[in-house]
């Protein structure tokens, strides 16, 4: 219903946003006041946030891809089972997530048709192939890191129902971060060969991570309203240099080169990287990136594949409603 | 070079131990290939539950049998570097994951069969065997309640979910016998009070087993003809395939630690 008055807002006099309501809204944000799903807020709002929240909860459910392609072939029982468990925590913060974003009036099911459809963005990342046993560590290091920089500060998000997701997304993410790089350790202090696998892997990372935090600062559409609707608190860049500051001294502790030979501490202690090659991210994003196609073919196998299900299990819960009302009519 | 099998001295309580382990490792497998690939969310995240259950019994199970053999096994040795023919696990496991129908059936007759094995094995005389059973059973039961609750909403859903639920039933059938077979070697650790006689659980088996088929208007087959060869390593040609995916990495860098 709420997606109705949003699609309907535009020239239809009773929906038209007056100043004083929206003058309200802006006061309660700047009081750090959190919005509740039944609270007036404006259009534009509620469209961002639905916007960035489904994306987010695609990118969860696109990224068990990546790293499903490990768990037939994790190389210990233990690695398994952590695994497997990881994929299932990203799946449980897909749920969290499209919950969140239904409470701002679109279904689950209208969010993920658009993303099948290939209308709906998910992260760039989880277009890049797992090639090797070393990606499942290097991604859990580098791509949950990411994550967690990024997150950390949705935790304070204005938006009360995305704000506590985050919370219990980043617990999670933290120790998926923590398990990945457990995982570079064993393979740094292991054989030639596994060390030679963690620093392959880390190059191929390397500079996907980097684009996870979106376009340079001066190229970002979104900023300004989000950084006023306290939905982002920091930029893409100031975000960005904060992973790579925190990210340098892992991997020197790890014995591993980050593939970036120009890159540098200046005086203010900040490491500067070299220039991201930002035509890759738009032709990533285009829909070109190595594994575009096969990561929406796989999730629109897994729908196509299912619907039978979903569909006996609806008419099974109306045949079980219809026997109910006649038993009570009896 | 490539990792060369383990061998394994098969006294009667290490091959007990590793055929329930195979067990649970061969079923948490399958499980965990749906990962990612479910027909909602919601099972994506139930199947991984099941394989997660199931892998957490399997290597409880593997370190037993290790500890008990003592000739420097352990859990991943077991399951990495052991080919077909050493694997001992029911047939009915390795079947492929098939349609949703097909997974739940099998999840369905091998859960409601492990229910009441690891209810049983709750008081073996074997204080760790008991100790696995406990936790085991809890989880077991959850599996049943799980599947049986979608083989009902399967077979009263639509036409085409009770086809597919009745032709997976009709389909693996034929490997539930397996379940109910005991060999020699596991005869002194049935009266020794080790081991269970899986023969006693057949009769509780086929009364749940036949009354959530039937309040899923599904039937049960009449043939009663049943495959045998899991538990001494004559497996069907699925299993062959599982395991090169499943030890690939152990195989191809030997000695390395992961
Ligand atoms: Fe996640
Ligand atoms: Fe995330
Ligand atoms: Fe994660």
């Amino acid at each position: 219903m709420y997606t109705q008055a949003l699609n309907s807002s535009d020239g239809d006099e009773r929906h038209v946003e007056d100043a004083e309501r929206a003058a309200q809204f802006q006061a309660r944000i700047d009081a750090d006041e959190r919005i509740e799903p039944n609270d007036w807020m404006p259009a534009a709002y509620r469209k961002t946030l639905t916007r960035q929240i489904s994306q987010h909860a695609h990118s969860e459910i696109v990224g068990m891809l990546p790293e499903g392609n490990w768990i037939t072939r994790a190389p210990s029982l233990r690695r398994k089972a952590a695994l497997l468990a990881k994929v299932q925590d990203e799946c449980g913060h897909g749920l969290y997530l499209y919950a969140a974003a239904e409470t701002l009036g679109t279904s689950r099911e209208e969010l993920v048709d658009l993303m099948l459809a290939g209308k709906a963005k998910y992260s760039s990342i989880f277009n890049y192939p797992t090639l090797t046993w070393a990606d499942i560590g290097t991604i859990g290091w580098l791509v949950d890191g990411a994550a967690i920089m990024n997150q950390i500060p949705l935790c304070r998000c204005s938006y009360g129902p995305y704000a506590r997701a985050m919370i219990r997304v980043c617990k999670e993410e933290s120790f998926h971060q923590r398990q990945g790089f457990e995982i570079m350790v064993t393979l740094c202090r292991g054989t030639e060969e596994q060390k030679a696998m963690a620093q392959d892997a880390l190059n191929r990372w390397w500079w996907p991570v980097l684009m996870m935090f979106g376009p340079p600062d001066q190229a970002s559409q979104h900023s300004d309203t989000s950084t006023k609707w306290k939905i982002k608190r920091f930029s893409n860049d100031e975000l960005r240099q904060k992973f790579v500051d925190a990210t340098v001294p892992q991997a020197q502790f790890l014995g591993l080169s980050i593939p970036d030979p120009g890159m540098k501490q200046n005086e203010a202690g900040n490491w500067e990287y070299s220039a991201i090659d930002w035509d890759e991210f738009k032709q990533v994003l285009a829909g070109n990136g190595p594994c575009n196609r096969d990561r929406l073919a796989a999730r629109r196998k897994a729908h196509d594949d299912g619907a039978w299900v979903r569909d006996a299990a609806l008419a099974y819960a109306e045949k079980r409603r219809q026997r109910a009302t006649l038993q009570a009519a009896e | 070079m490539t990792a060369a099998n383990i061998t394994v001295s098969e006294t009667p309580l290490v091959l007990y131990t590793l055929r329930r382990a195979d067990d649970a490792l061969i079923l948490g497998h399958r499980l965990s290939e749906w990962c990612g690939h479910a027909p909602m969310l919601e099972e994506d995240m139930a199947l991984a539950n099941m394989g997660l259950d199931l892998l957490g019994q399997a290597r409880e199970l593997y370190s037993y049998a290790a500890r008990v053999e003592g000739r420097g096994n352990d859990e991943d040795k077991f399951a990495y570097l052991r080919d077909v023919r050493q694997y001992r696990n029911l047939l009915l496991l390795e079947q492929p994951n098939g349609d949703f129908a097909r997974t739940m059936v099998r999840q369905f007759f091998y859960a409601t069969f492990a229910d009441l094995f690891w209810r049983a094995m709750m008081h073996s005389s074997d204080p760790t065997l008991a100790a696995i059973a406990a936790k085991s059973e809890k989880e077991s039961a959850y599996h049943v309640r799980h599947s049986s609750e979608w083989i009902v909403r399967l077979g009263d859903g639509t036409e085409e979910s009770h086809r597919r639920a009745q032709e997976a039933i009709d389909e693996l059938w034929a490997f539930t016998g397996e379940m109910f077979e005991t060999c020699d070697s596991e005869r002194g650790l049935i009266d020794a009070g080790i081991a269970i006689d899986p023969a006693t659980l057949r009769a509780p088996w086929l009364k749940t087993v036949s009354d959530v088929v039937r309040e899923a208007t599904l039937a049960l087959p009449s043939n009663d003809w049943m495959q045998q060869g899991g538990r001494s390593g004559r497996h069907s040609e699925h299993l062959g395939h599982l395991l090169s995916e499943l030890q690939s990495m152990p195989r191809t860098f030997p000695g390395a630690t992961w």
